[in-house]
């Protein structure tokens, strides 16, 4: 059952993955990024992660694809139907077989780690998933969190400063 | 109930489809004698009579309406970008039915020795003698409901005429922009119960014959969250997308037939989910007096709370004139986001000393 609903997801995932470099109008390409995400997050929900199933729809399909849409939509980008564009094809083919290259390396010659942790799939219906992150969030990973808050407060007066004529 | 698949017992799945087909049906319905209770509600509120003509006192309206827009002529602007002109009303319409699948509506009930807790996505384990949900309840609504942004960007967007577009730029604006306070308004509950799960947030508020519901420990919270809804909705008096004074329509000025009619069935429904939304949050969800002895009383007492609130919106709606779009993005990130802040402050305080 797991199994067919994994190659349902991911028939659509990769579908709408293709979708968003083929598509000439730039709204269709981002409706389909949003799609693929939207998967994306399916796959968390399989893993046992449903806080980082929600994380995913809420930041990425919620919030910084409306920015995107918002952009384009701002900028007014229409097509032109006619105009074929080609990316330099010869070239993006090297690159291409070289990332396939690698990834197969990897995938192949790497092993599953021996060590898991304390973290099992029974240990985190026990707990809940959202109770764990917060937890080692705001006590192991205390300090990366205030560094990010403090990266992010500076994005945010930078924001303020260059929207503001006056200040 | 000998016969397993893919083993879950039998009754799992009829109970499944069941649970799906009623709670579809009833929304739907509710979101049809919606657009009529507005209308009688706001009627009588203006010493007019409402709809009277199609059937007794008007009550056949909504389905004339419905017959009557199944049937008008389907219009795709020439100029318009098809795709995201056709797929817009889906996008708008779907996030708001889907929600639905998280919130309790009732108690757990037994039919024929298999226990079914009244709310979508949940399963009672007999092995372990108690209910299971989806344990992010809350953060999956917030999720679905900033999805439904989309169909109105793209419907603003693909009409390719200024008044929608006009209307789309609003309508993000705003739905992000208050997104975000009913999301911080929420916080303080989540303080309170410990948990993102909605049936365990319902069960927290079972004693004390309705004492103990949010709405009495966190006042300004469900106050804000309930008015920040509003506004993420685009209800009136936040109802600046379509504001039909300026904008004509807003963002389905081009749209007709069925596709308009989607978008009005989506606003209403996510109407509905606000209240429901609100009804479990602060309200005490299901529970009541007796529900102990009578499990189908919880449904009752859920649909009574819930159309109580979408009065509450009617009301709204008859009696506060718009807002100004600058009054309103002032509202939101000035007043509303930091007085959520400081609530969840003085709830973290309060609770570190109690």
């Amino acid at each position: 059952m797991e199994t067919l609903f994994f190659l349902i997801i991911t028939f659509v995932a990769i579908i709408s993955a293709i979708l968003v470099v083929t598509c000439k109008n730039p709204i269709n390409s981002a409706l389909s990024l949003i799609m693929t995400f939207f998967c994306l997050a399916t796959y968390y929900v399989m893993l046992d992660a449903p806080f980082m199933a929600a994380v995913q729809v809420m930041v990425y399909a919620g919030a910084i694809m409306v920015l995107m849409v918002f952009t384009i939509m701002l900028l007014n980008i229409r097509v032109d139907a006619s105009k074929k564009h080609s990316h330099k094809v010869v070239f993006s083919l090297i690159i291409g077989f070289f990332t396939f290259v690698n990834l197969a390396y990897v995938l192949f010659k790497s092993r599953v780690a021996v060590a898991t942790g304390p973290y099992s799939a029974d240990m985190i219906k026990q707990v809940g998933h959202t109770e764990l992150i917060g937890k080692e969030m705001f006590t192991n990973f205390l300090l990366p969190f205030e560094i990010t808050s403090i990266l992010l407060l500076v994005a945010i007066v930078g924001a303020v400063i260059l929207a503001k004529k006056k200040i | 109930m000998g016969i397993e698949i893919l083993g879950l017992p039998m009754m799992y799945y009829i109970a499944m489809v069941a649970k799906v087909l009623v709670a579809f049906v009833f929304v739907l319905l509710t979101v049809a004698y919606a657009t009529y209770a507005e209308r009688k509600i706001i009627g009588h509120m203006q010493v007019r009579l409402g709809p009277m003509r199609t059937g007794w006192h008007g009550l056949l309206q909504p389905i004339a309406d419905g017959v009557k827009l199944f049937f008008k002529e389907e219009i795709i602007p020439s100029q318009a970008s098809t795709f995201a002109f056709l797929v817009a009303p889906l996008i708008a319409l779907i996030p708001a039915f889907i929600t639905f699948a998280v919130i309790p509506f009732g108690g757990v009930i037994e039919v024929a020795g298999y226990k079914i807790p009244l709310q979508i996505a949940a399963y009672y384990d007999t092995a372990a003698g108690q209910v299971y949900d989806i344990n992010v309840g809350v953060l999956y609504i917030l999720a679905m409901s900033s999805l439904g942004v989309y169909g109105i960007v793209l419907a603003g967007w693909a009409s390719n005429s200024k008044y929608s577009l006009m209307g789309g730029l609003r309508a993000s604006a705003q739905m992000i922009s208050y997104e975000l306070a009913a999301g911080l308004a929420i916080i303080s509950v989540f303080m309170l119960s410990g948990t993102l799960s909605l049936n365990k947030i319902v069960a927290l508020q079972s004693g004390f014959g309705g004492f103990e519901w949010y709405l009495f420990k966190q006042p300004l919270a469900a106050f804000m969250f309930f008015i920040c809804s509003l506004a993420e909705i685009n209800r009136t008096p936040f109802d600046l997308p379509e504001a039909e004074t300026e904008l004509v329509s807003g963002f389905c000025t081009e749209y007709s037939s069925m596709k308009y009619a989607m978008f009005f069935m989506a606003e209403y429904a996510n109407m509905v989910t606000v209240c429901a939304l609100t009804t479990t949050l602060f309200l005490g969800g299901w529970n009541g007096p007796l529900t102990a002895a009578f499990p189908l009383l919880g449904p009752v007492y859920f649909i009574a709370k819930v159309y109580f609130l979408m009065f509450v919106c009617m009301w709204i709606r008859a009696t506060l004139p718009r807002y100004r779009y600058d009054q309103l993005m002032h509202l939101g990130w000035k007043v509303f986001i930091p007085v959520a802040l400081v609530n969840i402050v003085v709830t973290g305080i309060i609770g570190y000393f109690v």
